[in-house]
């Protein structure tokens, strides 16, 4: 399935209360790094979807969100489990390369 | 298929031999990488400096536009990494990160380099948790806090100076007395009123549990230590080359450089060529780039016909 969008207003709903782990993509428009991995993301969630969750929060129109969860480095992928955050990633990695740091979820 | 040539790497060097290759009718395959494509200038902002771009070019679009003049000329791109390579015999072999292989008679190594690191433990812990090495990709997040940059190159002031549109106050600390930047972006720094220059001053440790706090500062001078507050700390101290695939089966020097003959871009091996940051110690600049992009491209060609 493809990625979608989160916003503050249902961030609780979608991320926190979720009974799959979710992949929050905190990013923005003028990230270059972040538009890089895009497709990447894309490309995991088609294959894993029914396994990870994969939503994208834009980080200036989100901002109250991007503040609470600490980011200063996008992208920076956040994996969400119960509501608790179980992994960070931080910067743009090749998709094996992310795969394997998601290893504990899709497998 | 046997192909003629492989290009890897799509910076200036890399896609300036896919123009050259292409219309050379070589019907080049270039492999940009899945997350580095354009190279460093994608993470920089105003090119001024590069020739025919009277009022400056943003380095992404600069790319972009070299990008679509490979493409033009019907260079094939691929937006994956290389993960593999056997470059030895007369027929060299490329896996992708997608499981491809490839044949080709003739490669050309255009890489470029990766941020060097101070080398402190800290750092790796604290990467992205206030540590970072791309000042558009983050200083956003900085805004009316006191940051730091290492480093006294054009890259360190550059991010120095683009900083400032965020931090309220940016405190540029390099370990000599004077800047190595270009003198147009040092002094345009130095009468920033929003940065501060800390000279002879090397960062020793990054503290803080679980983001920046603070930095451990030594006089390179004095040896006298001292602790400053900060919340950020950009590091731009150099480029190390990205080389790692080639150790053991080409010639590298001490520092991971490919070594090339003369003024060619001739590796040690038939049918090898090198260009861009992976081979210059010296210049680096995005015009230094393209033009060994181009000489990589005529010397392939050259070997090619033979």
């Amino acid at each position: 399935m493809a990625t979608s969008k989160v916003t503050a207003a249902n961030f609780d709903e979608v991320v926190l209360q979720s009974n799959t782990p979710v992949l929050v993509d905190f990013w923005a428009e003028w990230c270059l790094p972040c538009r890089a991995i895009g497709p990447i993301l894309e490309d995991i969630s088609n294959e894993y979807g029914d396994k990870i969750k994969i939503v994208k929060l834009n980080t200036d129109e989100e901002s109250s969100i991007a503040i609470k969860y600490g980011v200063t480095s996008i992208p920076m992928l956040n994996v969400y489990v119960n509501g608790e955050v179980v992994k960070t990633i931080i910067g743009a990695k090749p998709k094996p390369a992310l795969l394997k740091d998601l290893e504990a979820f899709i497998n | 298929m046997i192909r003629d040539l492989v290009i890897i790497g799509s910076g200036p060097a890399g896609y300036t031999a896919a123009i050259y290759a292409a219309r050379a009718q070589l019907n080049p395959l270039l492999y940009e990488g899945s997350v580095t494509a354009g190279g460093a200038l994608m993470t920089t902002t105003e090119v001024e400096n590069f020739p025919g771009f009277v009022d400056g070019v943003m380095g992404p679009e600069l790319m972009e536009s070299m990008r679509k003049q490979a493409a033009r000329f019907g260079t094939e791109l691929i937006t994956d990494d290389v993960i593999e390579m056997d470059l030895k015999g007369e027929i060299k072999t490329i896996k992708d990160g997608g499981g491809n292989v490839v044949q080709a008679r003739a490669v050309i190594l255009a890489t470029g380099s990766a941020y060097r690191h101070i080398g402190l433990a800290n750092e790796a812990r604290l990467s992205g948790r206030g540590v970072s090495w791309c000042a558009t990709c983050d200083g956003f997040f900085f805004r009316d806090q006191t940051i730091a940059v290492v480093g006294g190159g054009d890259s360190a002031v550059e991010e120095a100076t683009f900083l400032t549109k965020f931090a309220s106050k940016v405190v540029l600390i390099h370990r000599r007395d004077s800047l190595r930047a270009s003198k147009i972006m040092a002094d345009r720094a130095l009468n920033n009123p929003k940065i501060e220059m800390l000279w002879n001053t090397e960062v020793v440790d990054i503290l803080g549990e679980n983001k920046v706090e603070a930095l451990a500062l030594k006089n390179t001078v004095t040896g006298e230590l001292t602790e400053r507050d900060f919340t950020g700390l950009f590091v731009a101290i150099g480029h190390i080359p990205r080389s790692e695939l080639l150790r053991g089966q080409i010639d590298c020097d001490n520092e991971g450089y490919v070594k090339v003959e003369g003024q060619s871009t001739k590796t040690n091996l038939p049918g090898v060529f090198a260009c861009g940051d992976l081979v210059d110690h010296t210049y680096r600049q995005a015009i230094t780039a393209a033009g060994s992009g181009c000489q990589a491209a005529l010397d392939a060609e050259k070997f090619l016909s033979h």
